[in-house]
Formats: C-alpha cells, sequence, structure tokens
C-alpha cells in the first residue's frame, strides 16, 4: 500500500531517491540483521546501481545505511570517511545478480559481518525512495521496511504462529500482518510479520530461543 | 489510498469536500495515525523544500561535478526576459534551485523522487506566495499532490530507472498541476484535468542524464516540468477539458515505460547522455569525482 508520506518524501539528502535515499534504507536493513553497525561489508551492485551509483552516492548511501545514518543525514556526503574511522571496512563490486528481466534494475546484495554474526541481504531500491528486500541468507521474503519487521525461518511444527504470537503479545506488540509460506509439507516455514511497534531485541532472542526455529531477524521500519 | 483519480473525485464530489480532505482521511485510515499528526508530516516537508528553495536562489553551491549549480540566481537577478516579474519566472527559478541543492547532495524533500524534487515545491509555493495563500492550504495542496502520486505509483511508476523521466518529472509536473488547480479553487473534476493535462504533455519524456547524474539535464528538466504544470493549470482553471481520463493518460504513461528502451532509462546508454558533447562532459566529470 502506497503512503501520502511515501509520495511527499522522504526528506533526504540529494541527489537520488533511488539511489541515494533507498540505497541508505537497504543499508539500514542490512545493519539490522547484524544488530549493529558491521565490521565488514561486501556491496554488489546491479543495473543501474552499479552503472550510475558513484555519481549519486549510492557507496556513500549504503555506508551510511550500515552505519545507522537515515536518508536526511547530512553526514552522508562524508560516510566514507566517517567508516574508515568507525572501523567499518567495505568492498564495492559491479556484478550482474541475474537477467535484466528478473531482477530489478536497481538492486544490491549485501554480505554484513560482526562478531560471530554473518548475513546475506538481497535488495532493490523500487523508486521514490520505497525499497524491497527480496532475499535473507538464500530464503525468499518481501521485507519492505515500513513496518517494524520479524522474519524467521522455523520448521513445520503445529502451533507454531500461536506460540510465536504469544510471544510478541507478552512483548505488548501489535500484529499488522503475517505471511506464512512454506515450500512444502513439513519443510521449513518461512514467516514475516510486520509489527505496529519496535521489538526489541529480546523479543527476536525469545523467538529464536524456540527450538524449532532456525533463526529469526528483526528489522527496523526505515520508510514513513 | 485511492487506486484511480475517477473514483476519488467521484468519492470527493459526492461528499462535497476537497481531494485534500479524502487524501488525508485514507491516509489516517491506512496508517492508523490522526490527520493531524500527517499534516504535521507535511508541515515539516513543505519547511524543508522552502528551505531548498532558499538555499538554491542563494546560487552558493556546486554540484558532485560540477556541471549544474548558480542558474537559479541567474533567473532571479539575471537580465530580465518577457517573463520577468511574473509568478512564472519565479516557479522556474524555484525549480532551478531546489534542484541544484539536491545535486549539490543537499536535503530536499523526495516528491516525488529526488530527480523531479524541483517541480512540486516550485509551482506551490510559488503560486501561493503570488496569490498570499498561506501554510495551511499548502499542506492540503501537498496532500492533494501526494493522492495523485499515489495513483501514479499503483498505475504506472515513479522511477526513471523503470519509465523515464515521464515518470519522475513528468509525474510531478501532473502532481503540481493537480494540486495546484484547487489550491487555486479548482474543483476536483479541475483537477482531474490539470493533472492529464500536465501528464500528456510529458509522454515519451526520457530519462537521459549525463553519465547517471541527476544533474543535467534533470536540474532544467524540472523547470520546464513546472512550466508544463503551470500551462495545465491555467488551461484547467479557465475550464478547459481533457478528454483522456487522467487514470487513462498515467496507464499510457506506465505502458510508455515499459515498452522503453534500457537506454531511456536512467542507464546514460542513450538521449542527451549519448551526445558527443554528454559523453565526453560525463567523462571528464566522473574522473573528477573519482579524484575528490
Amino acid at each position: 500500500m502506497v503512503s501520502l508520506l511515501d509520495i511527499i518524501g522522504p526528506v533526504m539528502v540529494g541527489p537520488s531517491s533511488s539511489h541515494t535515499a533507498g540505497a541508505c534504507r537497504l543499508g539500514l536493513l542490512a545493519r539490522c540483521l547484524v544488530g549493529g553497525t558491521p565490521q565488514r561489508a561486501r556491496v554488489e551492485l546491479h543495473g543501474s546501481f552499479a552503472r550510475t551509483g558513484e555519481g549519486h552516492g549510492t557507496d556513500k548511501a549504503i555506508v551510511a545505511g550500515l552505519m545507522g545514518f537515515r536518508p536526511d543525514d547530512e553526514r552522508i556526503r562524508a560516510a566514507l570517511e566517517i567508516a574508515e574511522k568507525e572501523g567499518l571496512q567495505y568492498t564495492f563490486e559491479k556484478t550482474k545478480l541475474g537477467e535484466e528481466d528478473k531482477v530489478h534494475p536497481n538492486s544490491a546484495r549485501i554480505t554484513v559481518e560482526r562478531g560471530d554474526r554473518r548475513s546475506v541481504m538481497l535488495g532493490s531500491s523500487l523508486g521514490a525512495g520505497r525499497i524491497l528486500v527480496t532475499e535473507i541468507d538464500g530464503f525468499p521474503v518481501e521485507v519492505s521496511g515500513s513496518y517494524h519487521t520479524i522474519v524467521l525461518v522455523a520448521e513445520d511444527v503445529r502451533g507454531s504462529v500461536a506460540r510465536i504470537a504469544t510471544i510478541l503479545a507478552e512483548d505488548r506488540l501489535n500484529i499488522a500482518t503475517l505471511r506464512l509460506t512454506r515450500k512444502e509439507r513439513g519443510g521449513d516455514a518461512f514467516m514475516v510479520i510486520e509489527l505496529d511497534e519496535a521489538p526489541d531485541e529480546k523479543a527476536r532472542d525469545d523467538i529464536r530461543a524456540l527450538p524449532w526455529v532456525r533463526w529469526a531477524y528483526r528489522l527496523d521500519k526505515v520508510s514513513a | 489510498m485511492y487506486r484511480s483519480l475517477r473514483e476519488a473525485i467521484r468519492d470527493a464530489e459526492s461528499r462535497e469536500i476537497s481531494l485534500a480532505r479524502l487524501a488525508l482521511e485514507a491516509e489516517s485510515k491506512d496508517q492508523g495515525r490522526p490527520v493531524a499528526e500527517i499534516r504535521s508530516a507535511l508541515k515539516r516537508a513543505l519547511d524543508v523544500m522552502r528551505g531548498a528553495i532558499a538555499q538554491g536562489l542563494t546560487g552558493d553551491h556546486k554540484s558532485a561535478s560540477g556541471l549544474v549549480g548558480g542558474d537559479a540566481a541567474k533567473l532571479r537577478s539575471g537580465p530580465p526576459g518577457p517573463l520577468a516579474g511574473t509568478p512564472f519566472r519565479d516557479v522556474l527559478a524555484r525549480a532551478l534551485a531546489v534542484q541544484e541543492i539536491n545535486a549539490a547532495m543537499g536535503v530536499i524533500v523526495a516528491a516525488p523522487t529526488a530527480g523531479g524534487a524541483g517541480v512540486l515545491p516550485a509551482v506551490l509555493t510559488g503560486l501561493a506566495d503570488a496569490k498570499n495563500i498561506g501554510d495551511e492550504q499548502l499542506v492540503d495542496a501537498l496532500a492533494t499532490a501526494g493522492l495523485i502520486g499515489a495513483v501514479i505509483a499503483e498505475r504506472a511508476s515513479l522511477s526513471g530507472a523503470e519509465g523515464g523521466c515521464q515518470a519522475e518529472t513528468g509525474a510531478a509536473a501532473a502532481m503540481a498541476a493537480g494540486a495546484a488547480t484547487e489550491m487555486l479553487g479548482g474543483t476536483p473534476t479541475q483537477v482531474g484535468h490539470a493533472t492529464a493535462l500536465a501528464q500528456q504533455g510529458t509522454l515519451g519524456l526520457v530519462c537521459d542524464p549525463l553519465g547517471g547524474l541527476v544533474e543535467l539535464p534533470c536540474v532544467f528538466r524540472n523547470a520546464t516540468g513546472a512550466a508544463i504544470a503551470l500551462a495545465a493549470i491555467e488551461m484547467a482553471l479557465a475550464g478547459i477539458t481533457f478528454a483522456i481520463p487522467a487514470d487513462e493518460v498515467i496507464d499510457t504513461m506506465g505502458e510508455i515505460g515499459r515498452d522503453m528502451d534500457v537506454r531511456y532509462r536512467e542507464t546514460a546508454g542513450g538521449g542527451l547522455a549519448a551526445t558527443p558533447t554528454g559523453r565526453r562532459l560525463a567523462r571528464e566529470r566522473l574522473v573528477q569525482i573519482k579524484k575528490a
């Protein structure tokens, strides 16, 4: 659903809503996967991101997002220098993530590492600053960053949704949307839960502690 | 939010309310946020827009490549043309101003995108200041513009990489035309005609920035986009109607965008970017950016 404030906004550092603001938001979400500013990041740019990213500050914006800067933060301009001081090592590569008609023209694969945590995220910048994360650690997802989101992969056991809903309710979190998909009966179930309130790391840890949950991530709301 | 301008116009007219109010109520319902909160977010956007205009008009800024900057100030204080002293020239200056600030990595409001960010603030604040219209009505106008933009996002695209410049400055001109028409007393039906008139004037417009940078021709496309919006507003308020409904014009824009060769969709592979001068300038300037 398109929001008025996505259209009249975001307030952002120029020059491109897709290549700068959207790129920053992708960085912000990748940061969430390791729970803070990564020590290492490998960014693979596809399509128009690869062809015209440099002149749009796409590199600066993604690195800024990885450090937790929002799209309207004027520190984006100096993000690469700040990253050096903060100890964030990054590399940028131009690549082809798939055929032109399969992968959105503004896409990036971001691999982040922090301590013993490592994650890979595939996301696209759809225009007007809107983004869509389409893959996390090899699993297909759809995360727009318009909500606080928990994504998890669990074994396909009875009552899994109820158990997770209870944990969220105990933390006073209201579910806005919940999508459950699985590849086959008895196979891994994939859940994307969008929440009205921001969950803390505890909610994620509680879910992660369930014996049948393979992994779980907490992603911030990064769009209006 | 609405996916059809026809439906929005029908609802607004049957309830005898403005499209702005309709949009604010729909957004409030969709997002579960009070109207006052949405209005204050739009007011903040308005303040940022005014800030970028003021900063851009000083002419004291440079883009990443140095290709653009300082032209807004020329319209403000340079030699007069036939339109000197009119809101038309003022609107052009404001559109250049915002886009020059955007190119300089300054703070702007992407409305609908950063590449088309100059049109809406220029047209709305330029006409509001000329007609002594206050911020409350400008906030309403931004809501109407948002509604039109949301319909375009759903039916077509707001991305140059997907639909060319018709989806960026073209969409911005359609939003500005519709919103300003309502701000100046037009009915929802007139808003529809203004939107259609502006969008039709940009159909087929390619996205061909030199070196892929949101600089040239983007800065000037915002000024010409604003001019198209002004033409649409003047015609719609005069009672001129456009036979093809706005929704269908928007659908057409989407269709043309999908059929547009990838060279004309922000890749710098065609159009002005591929001219001998365009290629030379891009080469020289990109080297300069890498050195900086």
